[in-house]
Parts: structure tokens; sequence; C-alpha cells
């Protein structure tokens, strides 16, 4: 609980055009941020040229479920939140969104990429390990476990894989060399690549992992995690900042690593931490890419990223509470659309291939069904599963690859592919799974009967797709398509659907 | 301020700290140089390939190689089931599975490749080890095959056909990413539909029941109702989205879709080629080529046959013999086998002996240890046998051939260095073939 939010008056500058305004921004008004969220503005903005107008109650409506569910407003979210008259809705909305279980579903994803949750090559961790450990972490992020906590326990488990979900962390790195177990670590939680570092600091690094083996059993691919130091164990062990360590004998050094990760202030854990979530609701990291920490790779703004590390670490790792500072934060409500000379604007991404597909099905009042007959056993997931919520990087369909899903192959962020290519063009605009979509979709045809007129029909799909009400150029554009041909109202109805889900507005985060 | 000792972390970090950071840049930055002075070296060498395309029939699952390609009559029962009369061909010497009649005919056009080999009986491990041609554990996933090619040969390269240069018929594998480290850039095009069916319904370039004209009037609805695209007109990724678009539309309303009208072949042909889904997937595969496309995968699915294998192998060995030679003909034909490889295999062969037992009842496990492979056209000779099994296929008895010696054989013919490097990929220790570290029986240069 804020005990006194500082009252700060922000005045947003004006775009000089003035007139009827665009459905994505607010005209400028007067509003009362919570302090964190203030101080997180003055921080961007002297770090840059200024930020861009606020954006519209619908193109925030918008961008935050997407950003913190991975899921559009429904039509009636859409309608009474664009009804509320509260000064403080947005707050309100933010607050409650947090609050979702769809939350664990899309960050689980995020998060599953990231730790290559995934039963096949190159992972290979089997359909029973992958989908604990996929449901672990999405408890995890439900119950808003201290990132601190998530990260200790997934470094320092140990057990069988299929049994302990957190031990296929160290399972799924990549080899099982201690070379390979100390770049998961390094990776995920130090926002660095091993493989760059000089010989001795890797080797170093490595020891905290030389002892964990990995033992089969009867079970088919099970491996049970256990640390057996050998006689070539060292007995000091020097930290990745140089300190040194020494692990009484018969405990298990990654705890020293671990301790060292969350609590020292010479870590990057807490920097690391925010900077990638900074990343997920921009797109970009202040140190970009997320996972590549190097001296000559520095922030583009130390301050802001200095001041969300100790917010961090300050509320005991609290990753809700860190997201609510910044989807508060007059910065986050920026237009997207570029102000004057480079001031800060939201920055416009394609949807995720998971959320397009969950989006198109929502709009359209249909389901994918996702299985997986590879490997052994199969696996088949209930009717109404959201690719968001996927359990294993395995399971997945030709949409989804074509939309650039990622492999999980190697963990790093880079391997989604958010650029729109030809081929996604042509699946998105022609394809039958598309089309069938629109054309068999009872919600959609149930839009024009009801005794609704052009304009509430057009109402209804601006609100289900675009999550706005149209504006007057709109409903002329729409006017003047459906009267030459005199088309049924299903026809140009669809005609409409299917030109929105193929504009940017519905295909892009803005 | 220098960056090599500029905080990576945190404005608070001790000089102690920054000291081993700056260490830590020093490395990286090494390792960046090496990879720049590699990097164009490597190219040079090698001459200008003669093939231009490949076709790789993937038999998803493990192909038996006793029932094919390396035929063991004198093994007995336990081995060769039913299937104990191996048929001679037109090239001498070499003896064929019974269900491929019409193969025998072209043996003159391919070779066999019979110690195929790497160990690996899982079928994911498998087939990214033979269709990327390197080992497993390494820390790098590799491309496959038609990934590279597409990289090398592809829109990278000036390509700049209507059809993707790397084009999968008609499903995707999914057992391991195509485009590996190179992204979903190089990833295949996949078809879906089915050749086999009156209309081949490519998804997103054919739509059924959608006249010319009303994709066009959607065509002009999509752009008026555009409202935020013009405001970020300036934004690259809505750059890229307007290309995007504009190409797709070129194959939506131009000529791009022909080359998947297969009903342009005369129907003599196309009942050549065997009207069900793989014979039409050939087909199509020559018309890709024809038209330029660099690499063309058909992935066949339903060969893991561990139970009932042999009903399994008379219901789909006679529609490979049709599919396969008639594409040998086709294309020798139209004067383009020389110019197009054609490789034909699986992840693994199948075990020699028959598991008679229930519940397998006449099955075949997975085989890694040997197994084999047909190669046909693009500088491949034809008429040969590379290397062999034992008696009774269970070793590799001479020639041992690693997936990296073929693949490093057919990038060698297509014109790209099989030990170059990745352009623009910062580690010269990544190569197109593992250069150290594995076991090798050479590139294929007795049939090059």
């Amino acid at each position: 609980m804020r005990k006194h939010p500082a009252l700060l008056l922000l005045a947003f500058a004006c775009v000089a055009s003035g007139g009827s305004a665009n459905p994505y921004e607010s005209a400028p008004s007067a509003r009362l941020l919570p302090a964190p969220s203030a101080k997180l503005d003055s921080l961007v903005r002297a770090g840059s040229v200024g930020t861009a107008p606020t954006c519209s109650d619908a193109a925030f409506l918008r961008r935050v479920y997407l950003d913190v569910l991975g899921t559009l407003p429904t039509r009636e979210e859409a309608e009474a939140f664009l009804a509320d008259n509260s000064p403080a809705k947005r707050e309100q909305l933010v607050g409650r969104l947090l609050e979702r279980p769809e939350f664990a579903d899309y960050w689980g994803m995020k998060w599953g990429d990231l730790l290559r949750i995934k039963s096949e090559f190159p992972v290979n961790l089997w359909p029973n390990a992958a989908q604990a450990y996929d449901a672990w972490v999405r408890a995890v992020l439900a119950q808003n476990m201290p990132y601190s906590e998530f990260a200790r326990q997934l470094i320092t488990a140990s057990g069988s894989n299929f049994r302990v979900p957190q031990a296929n962390f160290l399972r799924a790195a990549g080899g099982r060399d201690p070379e390979s177990l100390a770049a998961a670590a390094a990776r995920v939680f130090m926002g660095t690549r091993l493989e760059g570092w000089p010989p001795k600091l890797r080797a170093d690094m490595a020891a905290f992992f030389s002892g964990v083996r990995f033992k089969p059993t009867k079970e088919w691919k099970e491996e049970i995690l256990v640390v057996e130091p050998g006689p070539e164990a060292p007995a000091d062990l020097l930290l990745p900042d140089g300190e040194s360590v020494s692990p009484p004998r018969g405990t298990d050094p990654r705890a020293a690593f671990a301790r060292w990760l969350v609590t020292s202030p010479e870590s990057p854990f807490a920097a690391v931490g925010a900077n990638r979530i900074w990343f997920w609701l921009f797109g970009k990291g202040i140190v970009h890419e997320p996972d590549d920490f190097r001296p000559d790779n520095p922030p583009t703004n130390p301050a802001l990223l200095d001041w969300l590390a100790k917010q961090f670490s300050a509320s005991g790792y609290d990753t809700k509470k860190l997201l609510a500072i910044i989807l508060n934060s007059a910065t986050y409500q920026a237009s997207s659309i570029p102000g004057e000379g480079g001031a800060f604007s939201y920055p416009v991404r394609r949807l995720e291939a998971e959320v397009l597909v969950d989006a198109i099905n929502q709009v359209t009042g249909s389901e994918d069904e996702y299985s997986s007959l590879i490997p052994e056993p199969f696996t088949f997931l209930p009717e109404g599963t959201r690719a968001v919520a996927l359990p294993d990087g395995s399971i997945t369909s030709s949409v989804l690859e074509l939309l650039g899903r990622p492999p999980r192959d190697t963990g790093l962020v880079a391997e989604r592919a958010s650029r729109m290519t030809a081929p996604q063009r042509l699946q998105l605009l022609n394809s039958r799974y598309v089309l069938q979509k629109l054309k068999t979709s009872a919600k959609l045809r149930e839009l024009t009967k009801s005794g609704k007129d052009a304009r509430g029909v057009t109402d209804a799909l601006y609100l289900t797709i675009l999550s706005r009400y149209p504006t007057e150029l709109e409903r002329n554009t729409i006017q003047a398509h459906q009267s030459p041909g005199k088309q049924p109202p299903k026809e140009w109805m669809l005609d409409v659907a299917w030109a929105l889900i193929n504009s940017p507005e519905f295909l892009y985060k803005h | 301020m220098n960056p090599l000792v500029s905080p990576p972390f945190s404005s608070s970090l001790s000089r102690r700290a920054l000291l081993r950071y700056g260490a830590l840049a020093a490395g990286a930055l090494l390792l960046g140089r090496r990879g720049l002075v590699a990097a164009p070296s490597a190219a040079a060498a090698i001459p200008p390939g003669k093939a231009k395309a490949v076709i790789q029939i993937w038999l998803g699952g493990g192909l038996s190689h006793l029932d094919t390609f390396d035929p063991k009559p004198g093994a007995g029962r336990d081995y060769c089931g039913p299937l104990d009369k191996p048929i001679a061909t037109n090239a001498e010497g070499v003896t064929i599975g019974q269900l491929l009649p019409n193969l025998t005919g072209q043996a003159d056009k391919f070779s066999l490749i019979r110690g195929m080999t790497h160990g690996n009986n899982a079928h994911e491990t498998a087939a990214y080890i033979v269709q990327t041609g390197h080992p497993e554990g390494d820390h790098v996933v590799y491309p496959s095959l038609g990934a590279v090619v597409s990289l090398f040969m592809g829109v990278d390269a000036g390509y700049a056909g209507f059809i993707p240069p790397y084009i999968v018929l008609t499903g995707p594998q999914g057992r391991f990413s195509e485009a590996g480290f190179l992204g979903p850039r190089y990833k295949p095009f996949a078809t879906g539909g089915d050749p086999a069916r009156p209309v081949f319904a490519v998804e997103g370039i054919v739509a059924e029941g959608i006249t010319p004209e009303r994709q066009k009037a959607r065509q002009k609805l999509l752009h008026d109702l555009d409202s935020l695209g013009p405001y970020l007109a300036g934004d690259p990724a809505i750059q890229e989205f307007q290309k995007a678009g504009d190409e797709a539309y070129d194959m939506i309303l131009g000529d791009g879709a022909e080359v998947f009208q297969l009903s342009r072949e005369p129907d003599e042909l196309r009942e050549r080629y065997g009207r069900n889904t793989f014979g039409q997937s050939c087909l199509a595969a020559r018309r890709l080529v024809e038209r330029g496309a660099k690499y063309v995968t058909i992935n066949s699915n339903g060969w893991d046959t561990h139970k009932s294998h042999f009903q399994a192998m008379n219901r789909k060995l006679p529609e490979l013999d049709r599919g396969l030679a008639t594409l040998l003909q086709d294309l020798s034909d139209r004067g383009l086998l020389d110019g197009t490889i054609v490789w034909c295999g699986s992840e693994f062969g199948r075990t020699p002996r028959i598991q008679w037992e229930a519940p397998w009842n006449g099955g075949r496990g997975h085989y890694g240890k040997v197994f084999s492979t047909l190669v046909a056209g693009g500088g491949f000779r034809g008429g040969q046998i590379v290397g062999a099994s034992d008696a009774r296929g269970e070793e590799v008895a001479e020639r041992p051939v690693y997936p990296w010696d073929l693949t490093g054989s057919i990038y060698g013919l297509l014109g790209i260095d099989p030990d170059g490097v990745f352009p623009r990929y910062g580690d010269a220790s990544v190569r197109l073939t593992p250069q150290s570290g594995v076991p090798t029986g050479g590139r294929l240069k007795e049939i090059m």
C-alpha cells in the first residue's frame, strides 16, 4: 500500500496539429500519477528529448491487455472501460489485470522461451518433464513468488526432473558439462553470454557447477540431478566479482553462487531482471539485447536502469509491483505515434505468434487444436487451449511456426521473430485457415442479427476487433464499400472483419 | 569514457569488479576479431557448382534399408521376411528391393550409399544430424541443408523469384527447427493443402471461393480502413508490413500461383507419378525447380513401422517407387537432372532382424548404425554403389558415409564451400560442416 502518493500533476504537451483528434491519442490533460511512476518518467525525460503525447484510453486498454495478459479485451470490456469516467480508471485497470490468471499464462510463455521448455530436439526434456516444469513456472508467476527465490530454486534444485520441476533448469541447459550449466545461469540471471567471457572467468564460474551429475532411472527419459563433488573440486571458488568463497565440505557450491547472485551488491541480478521486464514491455531493453550485458554494450539510460534495479530489489523482487510502476507511468502510456524530434513514443511491435493466433480465435470465436504425436507419450491438449498457454515448445502448429514462434533452441530473446514476412502476410490475407474462421464464425454472424443497423454492426465489429469505436471517416468508407454491390449484410460484415484483422492496428501493439 | 571499463550492470560497481569485467570485454573483442578474419577468406576457392537446385525426399520415421536400397536375400527369413527376391536394375551389379520395379529402370541415374551411419536411434536427434550434417550436443543449433541453401542461393544472394527459395511439400517436419540459428527468415515455406486433390490449395496463395474481383475490392477496403498505418509511415516495422503485403499480393493476384496448378500437366504424366499425395508432390517439386526454386523438401510420413512392417511396405513402397522413378525420368527428359540434386533418405534405417513376436507382429525398430540413402543428379554420377553393409545389414562393412560427408558433397556440387563459415555469424569455428572431432569417411568423390 502506498501511503502518500505524491500529488504530481503532469501536463502533456499537445501535438501542434490540433483539430479533430485521431483515435490513438488523448487530448492534453492533467493527470495524477503514483509517485514512483512519476519518478520513472522524470528519469526517462532526463535521458531523452521528451515524451510523445498520452495515448487514448482505447489505445491504452488494448496495449495493457496485450502486454500484461497477451490477450485482447472483449467487446464488453472495451465498452465498459471506454464508458468509465473515473480519472483513476487506468491505474485501476492495471491493478485488476495483474491479478488475472491469464497473466501467468502469458508471462509463463515468455519464461518458457528463456528456460527452453521443450520436449524435443535440442532440449529433449520429454513431455513429462516439460509439462511439470511449465506448470511450476506458471504457478510461480501466479503466486508472484519473489524473483530472487525463483532464481535460487532453479539454480540449486536437485532430484528427479519429473518430480522436482526446478531441476529442469540445469537439465535444459544445452549440455551437461559444468560450463554449459554455468552458461545457462549466466544467460538467464546475469544477462550475459558465458562464451564471451575470458577462459579464466568461465572456469571460475563453471566450478560452482562441477559436481552436478544427471543419473538415469528405470523410467524412460527421467533423470535425477545429484551433486557429487569430485576429488578435483577446488576448496576455494571465485565468484564472478572476484571475491572468493569456501563452501564447507559436503555442501552444494551452487548455493554459494545463488546467494551471491541474489544478494551481492556486485551482482547484476536486479538490473538484469528489471531490464528484461522493460524489454518485455517496450520491445527494447535499456541494455539491448537483454541477454547481452557487456561493458561495451552499456545501458542507454544508466540512471533509469539503476533506479529500476533498486526498486526491484527493495520491493523484495516483487515482479508485479515493478510492472505496476512502469504500466502506470506516462512513459508507458505515451502514444505510439512519433512526436516531434525523436521524443519517446511507445514502440510498435507485431503481436507474438501465439498472441496473434489467440487474438484471431477470440474475435472469430474459434479455437485451434493442439496435440503432439512426437515424441511418445502422445499429448493431446484440451479443447480451447490458448496458444500462449501451450506447455511445451514442441507442441506447435504450422501457423505458429510460420508466425515466428521461437524453437527454444538457444534461450536468447532474439530467437522470437516478430518481423512481418510475405509468407505471413499470405497466411493472414488469404489462407483457408483465416478465411474459414471468418466464414464459419457464429460470433461474427451474431453481430449482424439482433436487429442491429449498419451503424450498430460496425460499432460491434470495431469494439470486438480493434477495441474502440469507429471514426466517422471509417463509417463512411464502410458505407461506400457496402452500397455499390448491394452486398448482403454478412458479406460486407465479413469483408470489414477481414480488413480489420489484416490492419496494422490489429496485428501490432501500438 | 573508455567503453571497456564502463559499468556493465550498475553504476555502483566496484573497481575490482570493473577490472574483472574489463578483462571480459577484451576477451569478447578478441573473439569478434577472429570471426572477422575468417569470414571472407573461405569463399574464394570453391568452383561454381553444377547443381542449381535440390529436391530432398524425406521418409520420416526411418526407411528399412534391407527392404529397399540394400537387400540381403542371403540373410534368411528373420531378416528378409517375405521380401527376399531383390530385382536387378539397368545398372550393372545393382539390385534393389522387389517392391521397387519402376526404379530398376532408373538405376543408371542414381547411386546408392549403403554405408550411411551415425549411430543415433532417436528420431528427433537423428533427423537433426542427417538434415543439418552436424553431430548433436554442440552448443550451436545448426540450420538444415535447405536453410543453408536458402542462405547462400536464396534471397541474400540476389534470388528474386516469385516462389520462395525453400519450400516444403506439404507440411513442416516438426522434429527440429529447420532454420536453426539462422532464424525464421530461412525457414521453408510449407505449402499445406494436398496436391492430389483437384485444386492444390496452397495456404495463402490459392483461396477457394474468393473471386479476383472480390480480392481486389477487399484489398482496397483494407487500404482505406488502415487508419493507424499512415501515422506510422516512418516506422521500420510498418514499412516491413507494407512491403510484405505488396509481395503477398504479387503472389495472390500475379502469376505466382501458376506453379501450383498441377492440372496444367498432361493426365498421362500425372498418372505416371501416381495419383496420391506423394506422387503429385514429386510432380509439384519438378515444377518448382523448373521455375527456379532452390530447395524443395517432400516430407513423406509413416515410415516408423514398428508394427506390421511388411503390410506398411506393401502399401508405401509402390507409391515411393512410382513417384521417385517418374521424377528422375521426367527431370532427365527435360534436361533438368544435371542441374538438380535428388536425395532420398531418412533419419536412420530399421533393425535388420525382424521382431516377429507380439506386439510387433513382424516389425522393425530404429537403426542408426547403418542405413541407405539414394542420390542422383546435379553432378552425382548414376549406376554406382558407395560402400557396403555386412551380410545382414547390421554393420558398415566398407566405406562409411557420415551425414556431414553427404551434406558436404551436396554443398560442393552447389558451389557452396562446405568448409566455409556462415556470413555474419560471429564465431569462426562454426562451419557448414564439422571441421574436426567427428569420424568421417570423406566426401563422395567417387561419384562426383
